[in-house]
């Protein structure tokens, strides 16, 4: 039987070193499908983080040749090198709790910290805000609302990696979609929200993010769209207390 | 590491720049087809209000758009955090400043 070399990332933030495990190829497989194969035939203490395998919780990032990706629907195939060999690791960006499980507080922070939260515009008696899919503010949103909060796209900005306070790629879509929710009250909270030091200016529209999302979504473009909002509310005040 | 306040002053500057460049190398270009000389150059700039507004216009926008994005550089490059972030980037656009508007004083006046 063809095996597949599998050097999986071992250890916690302070400490970590790749283990080397022969995985048995098979026609079709997953990434995760390798991580699953070494947890339940090999060693049962590798701990890693899964729950749909179908591509809709977002709990499966890991970083496959360096390279952030959703691991449930990552084909061996597509990533698999003429060495045979596939190196996994967890997430860039985030603190490691153990082996290829990360610490995503930092990630849902920051959701909070660019007014991710629901600011409702009505109460529960009222009835409820219709909208129509063919509104503009509702096309800009379309993308943006169909994240599945991952955290590929965090791990793949190398802003955040020289940054950690930036509220990365995620966050600054889930504002921009926000920003375009007709239900959303105080959209000028999410703008000053994300004009801070921590904000949508330090993106460097590299577009690694919409490179590497697997959903396919453009945060950059959300985020290049955030910037020319803010630059359109601000400029009258240019020199006021945005800071 | 980069407000709204500054992105826009670096935008802005950068809006003010661009005709600048244009109007700078229209003139280099015009200024070397008869040969190149200290005392052409002064002919054209010295008592001129025009070429004063002009360079000290592109110094000021210079000095400002350049601290910005040096900043940015030294923030995420070299790790340089706080108060001496501030010191190093602005001392540079003073330094561009004051020895900009010295050379446009030095050539107009
Ligand atoms: S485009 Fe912006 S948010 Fe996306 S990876 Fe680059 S710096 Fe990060
Ligand atoms: S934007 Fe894409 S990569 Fe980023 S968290 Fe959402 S689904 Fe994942
Ligand atoms: S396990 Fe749910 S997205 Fe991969």
């Amino acid at each position: 039987m063809n095996t597949i070399t599998v050097q999986v990332s071992r250890g916690s933030e302070k400490h970590s070193e790749f283990q080397t495990f022969e995985v048995p190829e098979q026609e079709n497989q997953t990434v995760l499908d390798l991580v699953t194969y070494i947890q339940e035939y090999i060693d049962p203490t590798l701990s890693y983080r899964f729950a749909c395998r179908v591509g809709m919780c977002g709990s499966c990032g890991m970083m496959v040749n360096g390279e952030p990706r959703w691991t449930c629907r990552t084909h061996v195939k597509k990533v698999l090198g003429s060495s045979k060999t596939i190196e996994v690791g967890p997430l860039k960006n985030l603190p490691v709790i153990k082996d290829l499980v990360v610490d995503m507080d930092t990630f849902f922070d920051k959701w909070i910290a660019v007014g991710g939260v629901h600011h409702p515009s009505k109460n529960r008696h009222q009835s409820i805000e219709k909208i129509s899919e063919l509104s503009a503010e509702r096309m800009s949103a379309n993308e943006a609302v169909e994240c599945i909060n991952c955290g590929v796209c965090y791990a793949s900005c190398d802003v955040v990696s020289a940054n950690s306070d930036y509220f990365g790629p995620a966050a600054l879509n889930r504002a921009w979609s926000l920003v375009n929710d007709v239900k959303t009250k105080n959209k000028d909270s999410i703008l000053e929200a994300v004009s801070g030091n921590a904000g949508c200016h330090n993106c460097h529209s590299q577009q690694n993010c919409s490179n590497y999302c697997p959903n396919e979504l453009n945060p950059s473009a959300s985020i290049a769209s955030l910037k020319r909002t803010v630059f359109a509310s601000k400029i009258n005040n240019l020199f006021g207390n945005s800071k | 590491m980069i407000s709204a306040k500054l992105f826009i002053l670096q935008r802005l500057t950068a809006l003010i720049m661009a005709p600048l460049v244009l109007g700078h190398l229209a003139l280099m270009i015009y200024a070397v087809q008869g040969g190149l000389s200290a005392s052409e150059i002064l002919g054209r700039t010295q008592g001129s209000v025009f070429w004063a507004i002009f360079y000290a216009l592109f110094v000021f926008a210079v000095a400002i758009h350049a601290a910005i994005g040096v900043r940015t550089v030294l923030f995420e490059w070299l790790k340089i955090r706080g108060s001496v972030l501030e010191l190093l980037s602005w001392s540079l656009g003073l330094a561009l400043l004051v020895m900009g508007l010295y050379s446009v004083y030095a050539v107009t006046a």
